[in-house]
C-alpha cells in the first residue's frame, strides 16, 4: 500500500496536509493520533471512499478506479469503519450472510463466526450484542470477504480492557495467516502491542515514524518523571537546574497543570538528586510518578500536548 | 441482491409498527368509512320549526309523518344555534308565507327543502300531475365503498413505496451503514434494486389484505381480470419505490426526509380522488391532477375493479404511472448521496 502526496481539506479545515506513506505486504501498520488528526480520513482516502484533493493512492499495486476494476480491488479488502451502525432487527448470522453475498469467495458464515468468537450470539440480534460484541461482528464483516488487506479504524475505541484484549487477538490471528493490517488509534498501547511501525499524525501530518521501539528511544531515554509543586511553577531557573541533574536528557514544563516531566536514562540516580534539588530551592513536591517512556511521551515531546485529553 | 432484499424484509417484519402502518391502517381506514358512507342512506334529516307562529305544531306533525324527516319545534335562538353548527339542515318559520332557512351549499339542507317543500305544498292542496315509482338501486359497484376500497389501495401503494423505501434509505445512511455497504464490492443498482424486489413480495400481501377484506367485509369484487390487476397494482408499486428512492436520494436525516415525504404525498391523497372523485375540482385543475401518479394508478385500478376495463384501455394512465416510476428511478440514481 502506498500513498503520495495525499492533502484533504473540508472547507478551510485541511484534514491531511502531503502525506507519504508505505505499508508493505504482512506488516500491522498503525496510524497514531489524537482526534481531529486527519487519521479517519486518510484511511477513507485509502479505502476508495473518499477521493483525495491531492495525490496519489495505489493498493496491492493498483490505484482506485471506478466501475468492475474498482470492485475486484475491494473483493481484497477488509474494512472495518469507525461510525457504522448495523442493522438491529438482524441477527448476527444474518448479517454475516449479507456481507458474504458481496463478495465471489467470502468465508462461510460458522468460519467468520469462528474466527471473532462469537458462535453462541449466532441467533442474536445485532441491537441485544454489547459494545465488544458489536464490535467483533463489525470486525466479521470486515473478515468475511478473505481480506488481504485489513482496515482497523479504531477498533477498540470506548472498550472494556477484556473486549480490547478480544480483539487484539483476532487481529493477530490475522496477521499469523499472513494478512497485512492499517489501523488507527489513539491508544498507545494499542499501537505498542499490535503494530510492527505506527506513524504518529497531528494536524494532518505525520510527524514522526517507526517502529514503536525506535520511536520511544528516540526520547533518548526510556523512563518518564513527572512531578508537580505546590507552590505551581516553582521558581526561576528551575528548568536548567533540573537539565543538570545526573541521568536527565529533557526536561519541559508541562503545557496545562503546571506539572514537569523529565526524560531520564537512569531513575535511581535521577530522583535522588531532584529531591536535594527541590529541597535545596524550597519546593514541596504535590505529586511524583515515573512510568517507562511510552509512544504517549513521544507525542508529548514531539507537540508538548497530551495525545489524549485527561 | 436477494440477500439485501431478504434483510429489508426481515427489517420490515419485525417492527411491528410498520407492519400496522402498512397493512393494518388501510383495513381500519377501509372499515371506518365503509360503515359511515354504509348504504343506509342519509337517514333522517333534522328539521327545525320556528317556535311562536300559528301552526307550529301541526306542521311539526306533518313533517314528521315524513320517514325522511324528524322535526321539532325550537326558539329563535336555539334553531340558530343549531342551524350554525348543523344540527338541523333547515329552519322553517310557519305562517300563511312560509320562510326555509338554510344553507344553500350543504347537500342536506337542499335535500331537506325539498322534502320539506312537498310535504307543506301537499298539504295546502297541491295535486301531482304525472304518477311516478321509485325503483332504488343498491348494487355493488355504485356503492361508495366500491370506490373507495380501489382508492386505499392506490395510497396504500403510494405510502408502503414512499415510507417503506425512503426511511430505510436514510436511516442506512444515517447510520453509516450505505457507506458501509460502499466499502463492498457490491453494485449500487442492485442496492436500489433490493428495494424494488423487497416491495414486490409485500405487495402481493398488501393487496391480497385489503381486497380480500373488502370482498369479505363490504362484498366489494374485481369486475376485470385479476391478471390485470396484479399488473397494475405491480406497475404501481414500482412507481412509487422509484418515487421513494428519488425522496430519499439526497436527505441525511429522518426528519429531513419526513417532510419531503409529505410534501409529495398530501397532494396526492387531497387530490388523487382517494376519498372522493377528483371531478370536484375546478376545470383547469383537472389536467395536472390527472397527471400525478396516483391518479391514474387510482383511476386504473377503478376501471378494472369496477368497470372490469381491459389493460388495453387503460393505455394512458398506465403510461403516466410508468412514466413517473422510471423517471423518478433515473434521477435517482444521478443524485444519490451514497454516504
Amino acid at each position: 500500500m502506498l500513498c503520495r502526496g495525499l492533502t484533504k481539506r473540508f472547507g478551510d479545515v485541511v484534514a491531511v496536509a502531503g502525506l507519504d506513506l508505505t505499508i508493505a505486504a504482512g506488516e500491522c501498520f498503525g496510524l497514531l493520533g489524537p482526534n481531529g488528526a486527519g487519521k479517519t480520513t486518510t484511511i477513507e482516502i485509502l479505502e476508495g471512499l473518499t477521493a483525495p484533493d491531492g495525490g496519489e493512492v495505489a493498493l496491492l499495486g493498483q490505484p482506485w478506479r471506478d466501475g468492475a476494476e474498482g470492485r475486484a480491488l475491494r473483493e481484497r479488502l477488509g474494512i472495518q469503519l469507525q461510525d457504522t451502525q448495523l442493522a438491529d432487527k438482524l441477527t448476527v448470522e444474518e448479517t454475516l450472510a449479507l456481507f458474504r453475498s458481496f463478495y465471489r469467495n467470502a468465508h462461510g458464515v460458522d468460519e467468520v463466526l469462528a474466527l471473532v468468537e462469537l458462535e453462541e450470539k449466532r441467533g442474536a440480534r445485532v441491537v441485544t450484542l454489547s459494545g465488544g460484541q458489536k464490535q467483533r461482528l463489525a470486525v466479521a464483516c470486515a473478515l468475511v470477504s478473505r481480506p488481504d488487506l485489513l482496515f482497523l479504524d479504531e477498533p477498540t475505541t470506548g472498550l472494556d480492557p477484556q473486549s480490547r484484549r478480544q480483539l487484539w487477538d483476532i487481529i493477530r490471528r490475522f496477521r499469523a495467516a499472513g494478512g497485512t493490517v492499517l489501523l488507527t488509534t489513539h491508544y498507545m498501547e494499542e499501537a505498542e502491542r499490535l503494530c510492527d511501525r505506527v506513524a504518529i499524525m497531528d494536524h494532518g501530518r505525520i510527524i514522526a515514524l517507526g517502529t514503536p521501539t525506535a520511536l520511544i528511544a528516540s526520547l533518548g531515554a526510556d523512563h518518564v518523571v513527572e512531578f508537580a509543586l505546590v507552590e505551581g511553577a516553582g521558581g526561576e531557573g528551575l528548568d536548567a537546574d533540573l537539565r543538570g541533574l545526573p541521568g536527565v536528557k529533557v526536561a519541559r514544563a508541562r503545557a496545562t497543570g503546571g506539572g514537569h516531566s523529565l526524560t531520564v536514562a537512569e531513575v535511581h540516580r535521577a530522583v535522588p538528586a531532584l529531591l536535594a534539588l527541590l529541597e535545596r530551592r524550597g519546593a514541596e513536591l504535590s505529586l511524583l510518578t515515573t512510568h517507562h517512556a511510552t509512544l504517549e511521551d513521544v507525542f508529548v515531546s514531539l507537540t508538548g500536548r497530551q495525545l489524549r485529553d485527561p | 441482491m436477494f440477500q439485501l432484499a431478504l434483510a429489508r424484509m426481515r427489517e420490515f417484519y419485525r417492527e411491528p409498527e410498520a407492519v400496522f402502518w402498512v397493512f393494518g391502517f388501510p383495513i381500519v381506514l377501509a372499515f371506518a368509512l365503509g360503515l359511515a358512507f354504509r348504504n343506509a342512506g342519509p337517514g333522517e334529516l333534522q328539521v327545525g320549526v320556528a317556535a311562536g307562529a300559528a301552526g307550529d305544531r301541526a306542521l311539526v306533525a306533518s313533517l314528521d309523518s315524513s320517514p325522511r324527516l324528524a322535526a321539532s319545534v325550537l326558539d329563535t335562538g336555539e334553531a340558530r344555534r343549531r342551524l350554525r353548527t348543523g344540527r338541523i339542515a333547515l329552519l322553517v318559520v310557519p305562517g300563511d308565507s312560509l320562510i326555509y332557512r338554510y344553507d344553500s351549499t350543504r347537500t342536506e339542507s337542499r335535500l331537506a327543502r325539498l322534502e320539506v317543500d312537498d310535504i307543506v305544498q301537499r298539504a295546502r292542496g297541491r295535486r301531482d300531475p304525472a304518477v311516478v315509482r321509485d325503483d332504488r338501486v343498491a348494487a355493488a359497484g355504485s356503492r361508495y365503498i366500491d370506490f373507495l376500497i380501489p382508492g386505499l389501495l392506490g395510497m396504500n401503494l403510494l405510502g408502503s413505496g414512499i415510507w417503506g423505501v425512503g426511511f430505510s434509505v436514510v436511516q442506512a445512511r444515517q447510520k453509516k451503514l450505505l457507506k458501509r455497504f460502499m466499502a463492498t464490492p457490491m453494485r449500487r443498482s442492485h442496492y436500489l434494486l433490493s428495494f424494488i424486489l423487497s416491495r414486490l413480495v409485500f405487495l402481493i400481501l398488501e393487496v391480497a389484505a385489503l381486497v380480500g377484506f373488502g370482498w369479505l367485509m363490504f362484498d366489494v369484487g374485481v369486475r376485470g381480470s385479476w391478471l390485470t390487476l396484479a399488473g397494475i397494482t405491480l406497475l404501481g408499486a414500482f412507481a412509487f419505490a422509484g418515487l421513494g428512492l428519488l425522496v430519499a436520494s439526497r436527505a441525511r436525516t429522518i426528519e429531513g426526509v419526513s417532510g419531503l415525504m409529505n410534501l409529495v404525498m398530501l397532494p396526492m391523497w387531497i387530490l388523487s380522488g382517494t376519498f372522493f372523485s377528483y371531478a370536484r375540482f375546478p376545470d383547469a385543475m383537472i389536467p395536472f391532477v390527472k397527471a400525478l401518479p396516483l391518479t391514474a394508478l387510482n383511476d386504473a385500478l377503478r376501471a378494472v375493479m369496477i368497470d372490469g376495463t381491459g389493460v388495453a384501455a387503460l393505455g394512458v394512465p398506465l403510461a403516466i404511472v410508468a412514466g413517473w416510476g422510471a423517471l423518478s428511478f433515473v434521477i435517482a440514481l444521478q443524485i444519490f448521496r451514497w454516504r
